[in-house]
């Protein structure tokens, strides 16, 4: 074989095994499925990037929420809403029994664990596959402090309200952007859950801001809190709606929410929350209103929520 | 001769034209149902299973008592009066669903069980009347049985195309337009004045075939 021949494959080689090691190097970079299943209610993915992991349903859709972790440090928020939704402690900083409906990886069952740990914490999910993957992949942590119940959110807080429990703050996360359980959206629900909140008690609610669906959920909100406090970030497609049974203004002034404050800035610091940050982007509905007065209220009888969803006007 | 056939042509697009309507209805009605049952029952796929069920269930009672009925006395008539009934069986899911739907949440804990037995409760009487509508059609479409499996054929594609539309239109359209009760309201008030039509139709019909035979004799 004449030398250059030999040279020129040679160098091919060179040319192909660099490409393939810069391929592994991407590759390393790139998200890796760890685990998928069908569950009877959608596709669950748990993906590993890095240091990062999370739980995806249905993959191909952008507007899919998700629930994330970093490995080395499992006790961090990771996502903007997680972090909004403690804004509630703002008002009452230790709340004594907890409802989260909507599990996603149960992270934030973890992290109000170790906030805090003597609260008692009841997780609601609907599948029984996502309990499955937040205990398998997530480190979703329960004890006799938490319990979770698989079942749907409504059936839980109607049988919740038959045995006259209560809870000091529920945390409403069941949408997940893809598809919205209508039912958890209406006024009948609002007032099911306001039912369920003891005198000082919070509703924490994860939802949109976008698409046509924000003025009619906001306009349900209302009709069942009055005026409620939103929490907002410029970049995020999403809002926190922080609602009381009583006022929360008069409930606690501005002076307590801000001596809560002081208290709780350096137990959130190690979360990875600015609470100071927070704050600030906290406004009632009283004096920023955007949304129309005479938008419809969602209720049993209306609440085509996943349609208006689709319009984004 | 060619009045009388040139009728019965009118009469049997009718009959297709009714078919097409029990189908519509009773999907627009099994797609509301979960969202009636929603509130006290949720939406787990279990809920679908008792829909479903219940459904099928008594479509295949009505598809028998339908048939049964068909073999005395058939007539247009009694064909708008199962119409009639059917509107107003629909009635209890639009004034007593609440109270209903309360008490079995509040007897039965399991929500499997209890969307069971509220499905059958709000629903069951209701889809039987109105499956017994596609058999009754057949009996007062075939005139021989050499054409009874073509017209049950075209019956089959006419109902069936309805109950596609229903679901399709309702929970796409009447669901975003509509509160549930309008709609079942509207279902029940549209089955009802189909089924007076189909009575007084067969009425005028029945006198002026009465008219045209005096007549043919008085001009004989």
């Amino acid at each position: 074989m004449p030398n250059f021949l030999c040279k020129l494959l040679f160098n091919r080689y060179l040319v192909i095994s660099l490409c393939i090691a810069q391929l592994l190097i991407m590759q390393s970079a790139m998200a890796k499925v760890i685990h998928s299943e069908r569950s009877l209610y959608r596709n669950i993915l748990v993906e590993d990037k890095g240091n990062l992991r999370c739980l995806k349903f249905n993959v191909k859709s952008n507007k899919t929420r998700q629930s994330c972790l970093m490995k080395d440090q499992p006790q961090q928020l990771v996502f903007n809403y997680t972090k909004q939704l403690l804004t509630a402690l703002l008002v009452n900083p230790a709340p004594k029994r907890i409802l989260i409906i909507g599990l996603g990886g149960g992270t934030m069952s973890n992290t109000l664990h170790q906030l805090l740990p003597d609260s008692a914490i009841d997780n609601v999910e609907i599948d029984q596959s996502v309990i499955k993957v937040a205990r398998q992949y997530f480190g979703f942590l329960e004890n006799d402090k938490i319990r979770t119940f698989s079942q749907d959110g409504r059936v839980f807080v109607k049988r919740a309200l038959l045995k006259q429990e209560q809870y000091d703050w529920i945390i409403l996360d069941a949408f997940n952007g893809d598809y919205i359980p209508e039912h958890l959206m209406t006024k009948e629900f609002l007032i099911e859950i306001k039912t369920l909140l003891t005198e000082n008690g919070m509703l924490t609610a994860n939802t949109f801001s976008s698409s046509k669906l924000y003025a009619y959920e906001s306009a349900t909100y209302k009709s069942v809190f009055g005026d409620f406090y939103q929490v907002t970030n410029a970049d995020s497609s999403n809002r926190i709606i922080l609602a009381g049974k009583s006022d929360l203004v008069s409930l606690s002034g501005k002076e307590q929410l801000s001596g809560n404050m002081t208290a709780l800035t350096d137990k959130l610091q190690g979360l990875g929350v600015d609470i100071k940050q927070l704050f600030r982007n906290i406004k009632s509905t009283k004096s920023h209103q955007n949304w129309p007065d005479d938008s419809p209220v969602l209720t049993d009888q209306f609440s085509p929520a996943n349609l208006l969803n689709m319009d984004t006007e | 001769m060619q009045v009388p056939t040139k009728s019965i042509h009118y009469g049997n697009l009718s009959i297709y034209f009714l078919a097409f309507s029990s189908g519509f209805s009773i999907m627009c009605i099994e797609l509301l149902a979960g969202r009636i049952l929603a509130p006290y029952f949720g939406s787990s796929v279990h809920i679908w299973g008792s829909i479903i069920t219940v459904f099928m269930l008594s479509l295949s009672f009505g598809y028998l008592l339908g048939g049964k009925l068909s073999t005395h006395a058939a007539s247009l008539t009694r064909y708008g009066l199962i119409f009639i009934v059917a509107g107003i069986t629909l009635l209890p899911i639009v004034t007593s669903s609440t109270w209903l739907m309360e008490s079995i949440f509040l007897t039965i804990e399991d929500s499997r069980y209890g969307s069971l037995v509220a499905a059958t409760a709000l629903f069951f009487i209701p889809t039987i009347i109105l499956g017994m509508l596609s058999p009754y059609s057949v009996r007062l479409l075939v005139k021989n049985s050499n054409e009874s499996g073509q017209v049950a054929g075209k019956l089959y594609f006419v109902s069936t195309l309805g109950s596609a539309l229903g679901t399709i239109i309702t929970s796409f359209y009447f669901v975003m337009w509509f509160d549930i009760n309008t709609i079942i309201l509207s279902v029940s008030l549209v089955l009802s004045f189909l089924g007076l039509v189909t009575i007084t139709l067969a009425k005028i019909r029945s006198n002026t075939s009465q008219v045209n035979n005096q007549e043919g004799i008085s001009h004989a």
